[in-house]
């Protein structure tokens, strides 16, 4: 069974299709790569997922259930994890701040919740709050930066911070999106490991778009290319490579 | 010497309540961007309405206060419900002619309710004046000053501390990372003028029970709008000390002044700081002048 869903999703902005027809699955504790070449849709898919955009037509369905009516929030909550291209951190608060913030959300914000916070849960609420906000950091191995705010971070490191608040929501799906983007060769490769590691030890879904081949043949399970909004192909990474139309998509790509 | 400290200790006091109001404007605009023009009226309502249960149900000021807080609070969640949730993603300028226009409306419903005539409040607090050394202040501006500070001390906290306070903050630096955390972002919009309405209307009471109450009351919203945007518009800290520097200048520069310019010097003087101010630092003195993209 599959764990998330998208069927005939289409996307349009003003009359341009950003996606059309677009339809795949992810399996349970698998690692889902999207590439394509730059405007191919890939963000777009991953909003559709999460919330932020309302697809003009197709459905999403996370565990078999349709999450078309849910709000980011909702869907977020639900165990749907994310990052972003260019990275949603908030840079005048600390590390320990923003991961604070990833667990804090596993308590329900709604009006009134929120306003009563400080009922008699709250004692073991922090306590396990502050327990996955140990585990994240250690798992990461942003120990030393703990305190540091945000902002003066390098780049690296500061997607790495997104990551482990990310992880503190303890998601069941991590939508991932350019992770390594901007990443030396060292960073890149303690990166892919983290996110093997997740999978691992969590046994966390994770969806990843990116545009570095070296580290997506390595780690991923199965990879959707997508161009100009269409599906090129799907398939494991050595099925996806050999692909004709791929092959020439992103031959014609390089040309132009 | 003596007039000079008198007039910084009293200018100071009325700085503190200025801060509070300021707040109302804050509470709002840090979550949702939104300048709410309707800030005074906000005030001015719930100094009626403080009025009305203390005067018309004689009730005591423990319980009317309470009362005018959870009204207060109402009436800001059903303004952004039913007016402000339907304008996100309209143009800014459009969204503040709509709290302008609140604010007209508010004016008209006081006017209907209460009349346009100047009414006095009954005491709150203690009549005896507060003398320090050659300094004599005001009992109504001491205590008035007191609660104010009170209340903006425990705002202070919950955005700090409390769960809805940490998911506001969230939601004002990032609305996009904040739907991606599981909060709530229109609810904390709805708690957000909740929140900044009861911050008016508790300036509005300490206002009104220094000077009486009638519908004009809110124009005050317009001298505190140079102390939000000197604060930096998103920062409670801001609006404290914004609050404070404009009370004693103002003070200072009536004291001083306004005997050579027949008055008005007064009014005047919190623009022109603003105005150098926001020369030197174009995002007040303690906002943020971070760009969030998508
Ligand atoms: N909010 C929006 N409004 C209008 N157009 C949009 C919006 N978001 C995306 N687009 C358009 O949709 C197309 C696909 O964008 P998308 O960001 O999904 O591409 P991508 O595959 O992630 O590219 P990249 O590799 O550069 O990140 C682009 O043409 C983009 O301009
Ligand atoms: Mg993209």
């Amino acid at each position: 069974m599959s764990i998330l869903s998208i069927e005939d999703v289409s996307l349009s902005f003003g009359g341009l299709e950003v996606l059309s027809d677009v339809s795949f699955s992810v399996e349970p504790g698998e690692i889902f790569a999207i590439i394509g070449p730059n405007g191919a849709g890939k963000t777009s898919i991953l909003n559709v997922i999460s919330g932020f955009y309302r697809p003009t037509k197709g459905s999403v369905a996370f565990n078999n259930k349709n999450m078309d009516r849910l709000s980011a929030d909702k869907r977020a909550a639900l165990g749907l994890g994310r990052t972003f291209q260019n990275i949603a951190l908030y840079h005048g608060m600390s590390v320990l701040d923003n991961i604070k913030l990833g667990a804090h959300s596993l308590l329900n914000t709604g009006l009134f919740s929120a306003l009563f916070y400080w009922g008699a849960a709250h004692k073991e609420e922090i306590r396990l709050r502050k327990e996955i906000e140990e585990e994240v950091i250690d798992f990461l191995e942003i120990e030393s930066i703990r305190k540091k705010p945000v902002g003066s971070l390098a780049y690296g490191l500061q997607k790495r911070v997104e990551l482990a608040r990310a992880l503190a929501m303890r998601p069941k799906i991590l939508l991932m999106d350019e992770p390594v983007a901007g990443m030396n060769a060292e960073e890149t490769e303690d990166m892919a490991r983290f996110i093997l590691d997740i999978k691992e030890e969590h046994n966390t879904t994770i969806v990843l778009i990116e545009h570095d081949m070296k580290m997506i043949m390595d780690i991923s399970d199965r990879v959707l290319v997508l161009n100009f909004g269409h599906t090129l192909a799907c398939g494991t990474p050595l099925e996806v490579q050999k692909h004709p139309r791929v092959i020439e998509a992103y031959l014609g790509q390089k040309k132009g | 010497m003596d007039i000079f400290l008198q007039l910084i200790v009293s200018g100071f006091l009325v700085g503190g309540i200025y801060a509070l109001i300021a707040l109302g404007f804050v509470l709002i605009y840090k979550a949702t961007n939104i300048i709410n023009f309707a800030t005074g009226e906000f005030m001015m309502i719930g100094a009626y309405i403080f009025y009305s249960l203390s005067v018309y149900l004689k009730l005591s000021p423990f319980i009317g206060i309470p009362l005018v807080i959870v009204a207060a609070a109402l009436l800001g969640a059903l303004v952004e419900r039913l007016i402000l949730r339907h304008m996100l993603g309209q143009p800014n300028i459009s969204i503040i002619m709509v709290t302008i226009g609140l604010s007209s409306i508010l004016l008209g419903i006081a006017e209907i309710i209460w009349g346009s005539s100047f009414r006095s409040f009954p005491a709150l607090f203690p009549r005896k004046a507060i003398i320090i050394g050659e300094i004599v202040l005001r009992s109504n501006l001491f205590y008035g000053f007191v609660t104010a500070m009170v209340v903006v001390v425990v705002f202070l906290l919950v955005f700090k501390y409390a769960k809805v306070g940490v998911a506001m903050r969230a939601t004002a630096n990032d609305q996009i990372a904040a739907f991606s955390m599981g909060i709530n972002v229109k609810s904390m919009f709805t708690i957000s003028w909740a929140f900044g309405a009861i911050a008016a209307s508790l300036g509005g009471i300490i206002i009104g029970n220094i000077g009486g109450v009638q519908p004009t009351l809110g124009h005050i919203g317009l001298k505190i709008f140079p102390i939000v945007i000197l604060g930096g518009l998103d920062s409670i800290m801001g609006a404290v000390i914004g609050g404070l520097l404009v009370g004693i200048l103002e003070n200072l520069a009536g004291g001083y002044l306004d005997p050579y310019f027949h008055g008005g010097v007064k009014d005047l003087a919190p623009f022109v700081v603003l105005i150098i101010i926001l020369l030197i630092k174009p995002y007040g003195l303690f906002g943020t002048k971070e760009i969030e993209r998508l």
